[in-house]
């Protein structure tokens, strides 16, 4: 990585706590908070791309485990990710590089329908195939009650994915950072 | 940042690398053993290394506050799914978890833990992870943090004279662009003073 990657890295990590300054909704149940901090993770991947967007969230998860308080709500240690949404946060690094991966292969043909559809299946389909398991094994819940209780999360994270693609696309227009592959 | 409580106690001066782990090795074998009697056990245990690093029952006790209510739905589902045993299991589990990571941060500085971390990474360098590189981006993460809240309120400030106030896109926009620019810099600035991680040590 050049100085710049790892300049770039520490911003979207920065990003991905800043982000958490929004308080945080927990849901009931399943004990697992919604939060502004999963656009972070889509902006890392649509922004910074697949190696630097998943470094930033790496880096991030690192910094949260090692007991900083960069979590919505102020929250930080391992605890977070022992408990309800580990999941979720231990499968960040893995949605931001998913997430850039797809954008820089189709970053020549990207329409507002491919963006969503990348967002989607990154930071949501991807995120729950690890998170909504995780929470039946961590809250002994079973997968069904899981599954349904994280689909309170749903609404939010549809906001999120249109926030981020009229973002990504309004930076890329002003300051482009991708390169395609 | 953390908030960290200056001690002499033996759990303050054990070295932040020991007590990562240790809280790794707790959290795991908990997971692994779901057993009532270890977490009850955990539980007394971390009570005792409280006692050990001069933290009050209150101080302790707050650790749980932001849990507290997850904690009482968590034991109401298990008291009617599962029983009064299990219940107990998982409150005692998160509990024990919770106070414990609780501990670690109370009694460990943060720049202490940084060090701690990168010194840990060592073992990635023959996987091309640079420690010193690593050691970069975590100072340069914790600086961003203020600078982009400094940065983010101007811009608010300049959007509500345009009657933008209310909408996130135009407030991240600018935000966003600005501290690529700035990360432009910085890299620049880093360079040009040539910055070598590979002989800055760590």
């Amino acid at each position: 990585m050049s100085t710049r990657d790892i300049v770039f890295v520490a911003l979207f990590a920065a990003l991905t706590a800043a982000l958490g300054l929004f308080p945080p909704v927990t849901l009931p149940v399943i004990g697992v908070p919604i939060t502004a901090q999963s656009m972070g993770v889509m902006l890392a991947g649509a922004i910074a791309g697949a190696r630097r967007g998943g470094t930033a969230l790496a880096l991030f998860v690192l910094l949260v485990c090692a007991g900083l308080p960069l979590m919505a709500g102020g929250r930080g240690g391992l605890g977070i990710v022992m408990g309800p949404g580990g999941g979720f946060v231990l499968m960040w690094p893995v949605a931001a590089f998913v997430i850039g991966l797809l954008y820089e292969r189709a970053l020549r043909s990207l329409t507002i329908w491919k963006e969503v559809l990348i967002l989607v299946l990154g930071g949501v389909v991807l995120t729950y195939a690890v998170g909504i398991p995780w929470i039946a094994v961590v809250a002994r819940v079973d997968l069904a009650k899981a599954a349904l209780g994280s689909a309170w999360f749903l609404p939010g994270d549809a906001v999120k994915v249109v926030l981020a693609v009229a973002i990504a696309r309004a930076v890329r227009r002003a300051y482009p950072t991708l390169q395609p592959r | 940042m953390t908030p960290y409580l200056p001690g002499e106690s033996p759990v303050h001066r054990c070295p932040p690398g020991a007590k990562i782990l240790a809280l790794v090795a707790v959290g795991t074998a908990l997971f692994a053993l779901p057993r009532l009697d270890l977490a009850l056990a955990a539980l007394a245990a971390t009570g005792l290394l409280y006692g050990l690093a001069g933290i009050t029952a209150r101080l302790a006790l707050a650790q749980l506050r932001p849990l507290a209510w997850i904690l009482v739905v968590l034991v109401l589902v298990q008291l009617a799914l599962d029983g009064w045993l299990s219940a107990m299991l998982v409150a005692a589990r998160l509990a024990a978890l919770v106070l414990l990571a609780g501990l670690v941060t109370l009694t460990t500085r943060s720049a202490d833990l940084i060090e701690a971390l990168q010194n840990g990474l060592a073992w990635l360098k023959p996987l091309g992870v640079n420690p010193a590189k690593v050691g970069l981006a975590i100072a340069l993460t914790l600086r961003f943090i203020p600078v982009l809240a400094a940065i983010t309120a101007e811009v608010r400030e300049a959007q509500r004279a345009r009657g933008l106030e209310r909408s996130l896109v135009a407030l991240t926009v600018p935000v966003v662009v600005r501290m690529l620019k700035m990360s432009d810099d910085i890299a620049a600035a880093i360079d040009a003073r040539s910055y070598d991680p590979d002989q800055a040590g760590g």
